[in-house]
């Protein structure tokens, strides 16, 4: 970061009863940046959110927006507005009473309220929905109602808690682009939170991957895909096959398969995983020197297909992808050869070589396969799971 | 979704009809019970009030109009509206006292929330009278009270409070403050909390959010509150008999004693049945009331 930071949060500790939901949590948020908090419900995402709104209170550390700490001020004055993952519309208030509320609340005068109200429906396009009722309007629209909201206020940080689990498929991909527009646009600071990888990767400038309530890394969804810092980043992040072993001079010795070389800054002999992304593995009849296996299955997602390949001697099956579709069929006996691989630490105290690994993923594509069923049909369980 | 076409093909019509009588089996034990204790004894009272009275109860099959000609004598008219008079201010403070209790409620933590509303409902397991006549012996000249204002040195005279209008809107309190508690509870308790989180997040105080979500939020639990007050409130006439000592009459005792005491039947079923318009009136207002607030006013 080159200029101050919007916003400092500096070893905000929170703690529940005998557990710590964050453990010293330090990142700075720049002006003008779409910044998100990527996790896994419990991860500490949504107390870091709510800690810098004022609903919580954190144990120790400092929450600064420009300069000001947040934490000794009450959550109505601060300078920070939130759109909640529920939207927590006023159910009693037209679209235009809602998204009036916080300007009320703030003593501006009605005509400036009218003026203001009326510009933010134009940018979120509402302004044909001005009298509805929360009740009467669609879960897209009630988004964009929460949105305006939030924005009116002018706020120099808008928190987006899970701002995209709530709507089906078709809508969120609007709506996502809808909230790069509008960043841009009306040019704020997003701070999204959220457990969808693809949406953080998609939407934010930085994202910060949290982990029972550590920051696991912070980095540019290019770096964190092409460079994750730790394995439950490797994993979390996009699609993988995670080989553990333990690391030599030129990259992981992986049991049962021999050295697979990766770049790294590790020490040698310490427990250690390689990642190696599906497109970065090439499978086929032709190809040689490498792996022998089988193809298990194959998904054909359109622009790319997955390959599935068992490998003896390998706990789970290896994925790769191709562009477009595959000609290979389950059963075909084919070569496996790996290309770029990045190593990252493994915790020792997991054993060298556990199945669980590539079968997560596994499920990660199958999930993007059929994903408008899944997405509609695990929403309120998700976010059952988060506000928990 | 009310997205009903206006003009349905006759199969539709035939469907929505059996779609009517699948549950008949279901309605049909309630509404027997309704016709025969609610409907034909209304409509028994409704037919006595175009008659005269028998000499000694009953009635004579000659066609009047002169009970409700009756109704508007000074007298009834006064008891009519001293009844509203009092039930409104039992209403009124059952509401006040009423509100914060079941907020606070609300706010506990859910196992002594469950103590709470044990608390709310533990009167009801005693029998009404006998929790009348708990707050005699209270409020006697004799009575607790008194020997406690007494003992403190606060009077030197025992205050006559038994017998007195406020004894009875004191009673009527005591008897129905529970039913104000318990349908404002059940509406504050499933507020989103995220709604007054909305609020705080969007610069209200405490006390603007209080005022302007949480209150108009919870208004339709006050309402049936209310209603569940007044309406016994409005038509009891065993605390106006007892704490009040028959002095202060309201419509309940003034049905009462038509039938009882005066014998005059249709007049007494002309009381009675203004009494459940009158109530039924109230009914009507609150729950169209109660939908606009919820809803929202109509569309279009």
């Amino acid at each position: 970061m080159t200029a101050e930071p919007l916003l400092r949060v500096d070893g905000v500790r929170a703690v529940y009863g005998d557990t710590v939901a964050l453990h010293d949590i330090s990142l700075d948020i720049a002006h003008n940046e779409f910044f998100a908090l990527l996790g896994p419900s419990g991860c500490g995402k949504t107390t870091l959110l709510r800690s810098i709104a004022g609903f919580e209170t954190p144990a120790a550390g400092r929450i600064i927006v420009d300069g000001i700490d947040l934490l000794p001020l009450p959550a109505h004055k601060r300078p920070v507005n939130m759109m909640f993952q529920s939207y927590a519309l006023f159910p009693h208030l037209s679209v235009e009473r809602n998204i009036a509320y916080g300007l009320e609340a703030e003593g501006v005068g009605r005509a400036e309220i009218r003026t203001r109200v009326g510009e933010v429906m134009e940018v979120v396009r509402l302004g044909h929905l001005a009298k509805r009722r929360p009740s009467q309007l669609s879960g897209g629209q009630r988004q964009r109602v929460a949105l305006a909201r939030a924005i009116v206020k002018r706020p120099k940080l808008l928190l987006l808690d899970e701002p995209l689990s709530a709507l089906d498929r078709q809508v969120r991909a609007s709506m996502q682009l809808e909230l790069k527009r509008l960043q841009h646009e009306v040019g704020l600071t997003f701070v999204v939170v959220t457990h969808d990888q693809e949406e953080a990767m998609s939407m934010a400038d930085r994202i910060a991957v949290l982990n029972e309530g550590r920051l696991e890394q912070l980095a540019t969804p290019q770096e964190l895909y092409a460079d994750p810092g730790s394995r439950f980043v490797a994993a979390f992040i996009g699609t993988a096959n995670l080989l553990d072993g333990d690391a030599t001079a030129e990259g992981v010795a992986v049991p049962g398969m021999g050295l697979v070389p990766a770049a790294h800054s590790l020490d040698v002999g310490s427990p250690a995983t390689a990642v190696v992304r599906p497109e970065d593995v090439t499978v086929g009849t032709e190809v040689s020197g490498g792996l022998r296996g089988t193809v298990v299955d194959t998904y054909f997602l359109g622009g790319a297909s997955t390959i599935s390949v068992e490998v003896p001697g390998l706990p789970a099956p290896l994925l790769a992808s191709v562009h477009g579709a595959t000609r290979l069929a389950r059963g075909a006996e084919v070569g496996v050869t790996f290309g770029r691989a990045t190593a990252v630490p493994r915790d020792p105290s997991q054993p060298p070589s556990f199945g669980t690994t590539v079968p997560t993923t596994a499920i990660t594509v199958t999930d993007g396969a059929d994903a408008p069923d899944a997405a509609e049909a695990s929403a309120p369980t998700r976010s059952q799971d988060v506000s928990a | 979704m009310t997205t009903t076409t206006p003009q349905a093909t006759p199969a539709v019509r035939a469907h929505r009809a059996r779609r009517g009588l699948a549950a008949a089996p279901f309605l049909a034990p309630g509404m027997l019970f309704l016709i025969v204790f609610m409907a034909i004894p209304v409509g028994l009272l409704a037919f006595y009030t175009f008659f005269k009275r028998g000499r000694f109860g009953g009635l004579v099959f000659e066609f009047t109009l002169d009970n409700w000609a009756k109704l508007a004598e000074p007298l009834y008219v006064g008891v009519i509206l001293q009844s509203i008079g009092l039930a409104l201010v039992v209403t009124l403070l059952a509401l006040l006292l009423g509100y914060p209790m079941a907020y606070a409620i609300a706010g506990l933590s859910p196992k002594w929330r469950t103590v709470a509303l044990v608390a709310v409902v533990l009167p009801f397991w005693t029998n009404f009278l006998i929790r009348t006549y708990a707050w005699i012996l209270l409020l006697n000249n004799a009575g607790f009270v008194n020997q406690w204002l007494q003992a403190i040195g606060l009077t030197d005279e025992p205050i006559s409070m038994l017998y007195t209008p406020q004894a009875i809107v004191v009673g009527l309190l005591y008897m129905y403050l529970p039913l104000m508690v318990l349908p404002l509870y059940a509406s504050l308790q499933q507020l989103d909390p995220s709604l007054r989180e909305a609020a705080t997040n969007l610069g209200a105080s405490p006390w603007r959010a209080f005022r302007t979500v949480t209150l108009p939020l919870s208004l339709p639990g006050a309402l049936t509150g209310c209603i569940f007050v007044f309406v016994p409130a409005m038509s009891n006439f065993v605390i106006p008999e007892l704490i009040g000592g028959g002095k202060t009459v309201m419509v309940g005792n003034l049905v009462r004693d038509q039938f009882y005491e005066a014998r005059d039947w249709p007049f007494g079923a002309t009381l009675a049945l203004v009494l459940t318009m009158l109530l039924v009136v109230v009914i009507v207002i609150q729950a169209a009331v109660s939908r606009r607030i919820t809803e929202g006013p109509r569309r279009g």
